[in-house]
């Protein structure tokens, strides 16, 4: 839970105001700022559509090879300006994305897809085994799959591939996209204990973009939501679950019953102009 | 008819079993060369979707350089090294000014710029070191040109000492791609690169490096492919046409299959052989080895498009 000495806490990565299109035309961000503090987990919610991934995305610098583009607005990490590194540089500076869809590689097999997560590092062949034995314990199921080639596993143990291969290039910062993707309920459950064990044993932050914002905000210490690229709201992960919009909106639950839809969706339009 | 096509053939092959050998045995020299090649163009298309035209004119342009050098005053394995920095420089070159700049462009694109490339190093190559034949430098590099003969079932058997170098050269050229690629960090990344290119940046793996790095692959093969073939039929723009052979090898074995590369080459390269001279040249007046190999690739298409080994497309549902 973030309490009042995890406020305090050093910020790593902080977007301001960031603008992003595609293709010269598209408008995806109009305007996003967001802070991750060191040590923390942070939520980053929002339907589909809402600029999630983009966002982060334009943090990964993943974004050039889609065409995409930071048009404004500047994005620091540990108060360093970083939208001119390419993806490579990111990630020995500390901060890797996991793809929403997991996108391991189908033709090696488990082991061989986490150790291409240790692509970029020079500490030689020792630490990296000591880190292959770390991502297995936390993700035990990955040692008994180590042969299998990953495109033969299922979504969960992807998934699971997906974080290990990320956490094995000794990152500082995850940026995980939609863990929860395709994945049954009581898996989701156990993605999420196990990011939320990474996050205390190895201090590993993670900003994480979900669309199951039930969970991610049991998890998660902050979060931001974001709609129609824009942030709407921001808070700990409690205010945000106990603040009466987002209860009836993304957690569909509500003190005074169903409104009709009508309402509902004038409302939300209204707030969206409001912000 | 049915007798000469289905039966005699066979009652050769058993009535002269060291002739067989012979046969075969030169279909595994040219079919080792038909894989290597094979192997450059797999590589290549695997890490950057791009049919490498230009891999023909590459054999060409590494055997010259290697002779040009040769014939400038360097000794013959300075030359050799010499040339390879050469091959180099070109996969440097061609990353930097031909594929970096039409990054995410459509495939067909990049595979026209490769026409380009391969166009720019005939017109260069002739500039450079004349368009006229010249002589592999082969007992220079101390390329044994004896021959070994044996004599199996009291037959003969003749290996051409130069042979038996090209297939070992060119065996432990493929068993070293094999372990690059399946037991080190780049070569991971190579294969990483060609599942898929997204995630392989997102973990860092630079586009660029392992673009150079294969060109470079291609670039050592077109050099190894030179001088092997050069040494038999001299070195001439006409030695791009092996690059072409590797064509059938590919449709046989799939585009991104590197086992399916070499065991294609292999067997085209002993299929075509057999055939010529035991249907070819009886029964159709000779010459097939030019056109066997796309028949037999073209029959194979019919049936498995995605090739003999096509790497078999992973799909849950």
């Amino acid at each position: 839970m973030l309490d009042a000495s995890e406020t305090q806490a050093e910020t790593l990565l902080e977007v301001n105001n960031i603008e992003v299109i595609y293709n010269h035309v598209i408008l995806v961000l109009k305007g996003v700022s967001l802070s991750v503090k060191e040590g923390g987990i942070t939520a980053l919610l929002g339907g589909n559509g809402a600029g999630k991934t983009t966002t982060l995305k334009a943090i990964s610098n993943l974004l050039h090879s889609e065409r995409g583009e930071v048009t404004k607005g500047s994005i620091l990490y540990r108060g360093e300006r970083v939208q001119h590194l390419d993806p490579a540089a990111l990630v020995k500076k500390g901060v890797i994305q996991v793809m929403e869809g997991r996108h391991c590689f189908g033709h090696l097999t488990v082991e061989e897809n986490l150790r291409t997560g240790a692509y970029t590092r020079r500490d030689g062949k020792g630490a990296i085994e000591a880190d292959l034995d770390m991502v297995y314990t936390y993700f035990p199921r990955l040692k008994e799959r180590r042969r299998s080639q990953a495109g033969y596993t299922s979504g969960g143990e992807q998934q699971m591939c997906a974080i290990g291969r990320a956490l094995m290039s000794r990152p500082e910062t995850i940026l995980l996209d939609e863990p929860s993707m395709g994945l049954a309920p009581q898996l989701v459950e156990q993605i999420f204990e196990i990011v939320r064990a990474v996050n205390e044993g190895e201090g590993v932050s993670f900003l994480l973009a979900e669309q199951n914002t039930n969970v991610a905000l049991r998890y998660a210490h902050a979060g931001y939501i974001l709609e129609n690229g824009r942030v709407v709201m921001e808070g700990t992960a409690q205010a945000l679950r106990e603040n009466d919009d987002v209860k009836e909106f993304y957690l569909g639950v509500s003190d005074e019953g169903r409104r009709s839809f009508r309402n509902v969706r004038s409302y939300r339009r209204r707030k969206r102009w409001l912000s | 008819m049915i007798y000469d096509v289905f039966v005699a053939p066979f009652a050769d092959m058993i009535e002269a079993p060291d002739f067989l050998m012979q046969v075969l045995w030169e279909g595994l020299v040219s079919g080792i060369l038909y894989a290597l090649i094979a192997l450059g163009f797999v590589l290549i298309y695997r890490s950057s979707r791009i049919f490498n035209f230009a891999q023909g004119i590459m054999v060409v342009f590494a055997a010259l350089t290697l002779v040009g050098l040769h014939a400038a005053g360097l000794p013959a394995w300075i030359a050799v090294a010499a040339t390879l920095v050469v091959m180099f420089v070109l996969a440097v070159t061609v990353e930097r000014v031909v594929l970096r700049p039409l990054v995410g462009q459509p495939d067909i694109i990049l595979f026209m710029a490769t026409i380009g490339i391969t166009l720019f190093l005939i017109g260069f190559g002739e500039i450079i070191f004349g368009g006229e034949n010249k002589v592999m430098i082969t007992e220079e590099l101390g390329i044994p040109t004896g021959d070994f003969v044996f004599e199996p079932f009291g037959g003969l058997l003749i290996l051409q000492q130069l042979d038996v170098t090209v297939v070992i050269v060119a065996a432990l050229l493929v068993c070293a791609l094999l372990a690059f690629l399946n037991f080190t960090r780049m070569g991971r990344a190579i294969r990483a690169l060609g599942d898929d290119h997204q995630a392989a940046l997102s973990v860092g793996i630079s586009l660029q490096t392992i673009w150079v790095l294969v060109w470079f692959i291609a670039g050592i093969i077109a050099l190894v492919t030179g001088i092997a073939w050069g040494a038999r039929a001299g070195v001439s723009f006409a030695l791009e046409v092996i690059a072409y052979k590797a064509l059938p090898v590919l449709m046989l074995g799939g585009l991104e299959s590197i086992t399916g590369a070499i065991v294609g080459g292999l067997m085209i390269g002993v299929l075509e052989k057999v055939f010529e001279i035991y249907w070819g040249q009886p029964l159709l007046g000779g010459n097939t080895e030019t056109w066997f190999a796309f028949v037999l690739a073209l029959i194979v298409l019919l049936f498995r498009p995605q090739g003999l080994f096509g790497e078999r497309i992973i799909e849950r549902v």
